[in-house]
């Protein structure tokens, strides 16, 4: 082991070992082809998405009575819906909404979930004990559940309330993670040597735990931001998350149900973007988990 | 065992405990509170607020409050729903056995499907069939409930028309087994496609974790069948964590059945749970919440004492 040798050697050589470390990683994500074409497809979704006016000629929310229910045409890729919108137009304007309430919602998940779990691995005792308890409590309550009675306090959500709620909901699998990871290591001689030479808690937690978190959380994360993508989609589609006529992938849903037999496309395409995004993402974060915790590759569960 | 089972009893009252405590804060965190309906008649007076609250007893301290509300709750008195006009309880017993039915179906069909395909793709590691499961259930893994349902619907129900749109059974007709049975299908469907793919890729793992392990060897080497090697002493021992994982996987379930109901028009408590949230109905709200959780709490109960059961190392650690 590197920490093992002289002084200040110790620095430098941890140094150029971890960036290699990364460029390794790097050039295991780049091997895993699923999530290659996941970061693809997600980055196309992305940018189509952010482009939205410059790539669709429509407005996502001007009615056309005359051409309700149009199915897919050279003019409408996707058909209009039941008040005439261009349906390929909404679920770029969709796009802007859902990804980003995906995304949002993990870093709010991802700062309170490594916050209670530092305080719980770090410190122990019976703070931890409380903390872990009240992760369980929030383990046996069905998210959904949560979210729609969140969904009935707000009379439906904006865009900032949902990616509050659903980052309040959200964060155990983080804590606990950062947790496991803290416990394992907040012994190991490295953290006595750093207390040794006078290390606050402060910089023995920034510097020398955290680091090592955060393979996994990048992990958790990533996948975080799929499952937040679907709760946000269900919670719309059930009327209770984003409001019309702002569109999100799930509230564009919200009608399907009554007009699946005359127009099924406003039923299919929404949802396949729905789809699209978290099959990618979870592609990623497979690609990802393989990167950066090689033991799970050679351990032969991919 | 005895000392094992009283030891996650007593880990299981502090959650149970909690769960109650956050049950009774969202009927406190009802907008308006209970008298919300007399606010603005200009003949309800102050006075007339003070003389209900105290009647009510919503004048004594919250603590006192908690407990009076637990003590009604754990002897059967839920309060009335705002919008039926009925008891809780009675809503609730009305509606849980359709939700019952639904998941359970759903649970024996997973488990009837994922065992064999774990194992199999556990056996035949990168095979064809392997690839196969493994993109099929990566593939459900990521689609949202919602939209299978109504995949299914427009193709099973309105495309082919083989089967009905949604409902628990023909509108009009007495309780038929075969009526119910297709009725089933498509909802029972729609959640065991999303739900199998978690058991068969952890099945699968932990099938190739137990199939490197030396008494694996020993037992092939002693001249025992394949099949006595691979169900007797591989799966058995792979199948131990899946109790867990199934447990854990339980509000999962809960809430693939409410979207599953209010697609299909099922009429479980997933759906009064939906209507009750439509219409700010919080007794209703608080009762399935408070029974879906501690079901939730239970069944991770009866989940680590079979653990405890079936594998001795845990009840000793």
């Amino acid at each position: 082991m590197a920490t093992k040798s002289v002084a200040i050697p110790v620095t430098i050589e941890l140094r150029s070992a971890q960036r290699s470390q990364w460029s390794m990683a790097l050039e295991r994500f780049r091997a895993h082809r699923p999530a290659v074409l996941g970061v693809f497809v997600l980055a196309t979704l992305a940018l189509l998405s952010a482009a939205a006016p410059l790539v669709s000629p429509y407005d996502p929310d001007k009615t056309a009575l005359l051409l309700i229910y149009e199915p897919p045409s050279l003019a409408h890729p996707f058909g209009t819906d039941d008040l005439g919108r261009d349906l390929a137009t909404r679920i770029l304007y969709g796009g802007r909404v859902s990804l980003s309430v995906g995304l949002l919602a993990v870093a709010v998940a991802v700062s309170i979930g490594t916050l209670v779990g530092v305080v719980a691995g770090y410190y122990g005792g019976w703070i931890d004990s409380i903390l872990m308890r009240f992760v369980d409590m929030m383990y046996s309550f069905p998210r959904l559940f949560l979210l729609i009675l969140f969904g009935v306090f707000f009379k439906g959500m904006t865009i900032g309330v949902i990616v509050l709620v659903l980052g309040v909901l959200s964060w155990m699998t983080t804590s606990r993670l950062v947790r496991a990871t803290f416990l394992s290591l907040k012994n190991r001689e490295f953290v006595e040597a750093a207390r040794c030479v006078g290390a606050s808690d402060r910089r023995i937690i920034v510097r020398h735990l955290l680091p090592n978190s955060l393979a996994p959380i990048i992990v958790a994360a990533t996948l975080g931001v799929a499952a937040a993508i679907i709760a946000e989609s269900t919670l719309s589609f059930l009327g209770l998350g984003i409001q019309p006529p702002t569109p999100s992938w799930g509230n564009m849903l919200n009608h399907a149900t009554s007009d699946m037999d005359k127009a099924p496309w406003i039923a299919i395409f929404p949802g396949l973007f729905i789809f699209l995004a978290v099959v990618s993402i979870n592609f990623i974060g497979d690609g990802l988990r393989d990167a950066l915790d090689p033991r799970h590759v050679i351990r032969g569960d991919s | 065992m005895g000392r094992y089972i009283l030891r996650r009893l007593l880990q299981a009252l502090p959650l149970l405990f909690a769960i109650s405590v956050a049950s009774f804060a969202i009927l406190k965190a009802t907008p308006g509170g209970p008298l919300a309906a007399y606010e603005g008649n200009p003949n309800f007076t102050e006075e007339d607020r003070l003389r209900l609250e105290h009647a009510f007893g919503l004048d004594r301290p919250l603590p006192i409050q908690y407990l009076s509300w637990l003590g009604s709750f754990l002897t059967g008195d839920w309060g009335y729903s705002f919008a039926h006009h009925l008891p809780v309880l009675t809503l609730i017993g009305e509606r849980l056995p359709n939700t019952l039915q639904l998941m359970g179906t759903v649970f024996i069909v997973v488990l009837l499907l994922a065992i064999p395909i774990g194992v199999t793709t556990a056996l035949k590691q990168y095979s064809v069939f392997d690839h196969v499961v493994t993109g099929t259930t990566f593939t459900f893994l990521s689609t949202p409930t919602f939209w299978l349902g109504l995949l299914l619907i427009i193709i099973f129900g309105l495309w082919l028309r083989w089967l009905p749109l949604g409902g628990i059974q023909t509108p009009g007709s007495e309780f038929d087994i075969i009526d119910r049975l297709r009725h089933l299908i498509l909802p029972v469907a729609t959640l065991s496609l999303v739900q199998i793919g978690s058991h068969v890729r952890f099945l699968r793992a932990s099938m190739l974790e137990t199939i490197a392990q030396d008494y694996m060897r020993t037992a092939r080497a002693k001249g025992l069948a394949e099949r006595v090697v691979v169900l007797r002493h591989a799966l058995k021992n792979a199948a131990i964590p899946l109790v867990t994982v199934v447990a854990l996987d339980l509000p999962e379930l809960f809430v693939g059945a409410l979207v599953t109901e209010s697609i299909f028009g099922w009429p479980g408590m997933g759906r009064l749970f939906l209507d009750a949230a439509f219409r700010s109905d919080y007794p209703v709200l608080q009762g399935i919440l408070a029974v879906s959780s501690t079901l939730i709490v239970l069944s991770n109960l009866l989940a680590d004492v079979a653990y405890g059961y079936l594998d001795p190392r845990i009840r000793y650690s």
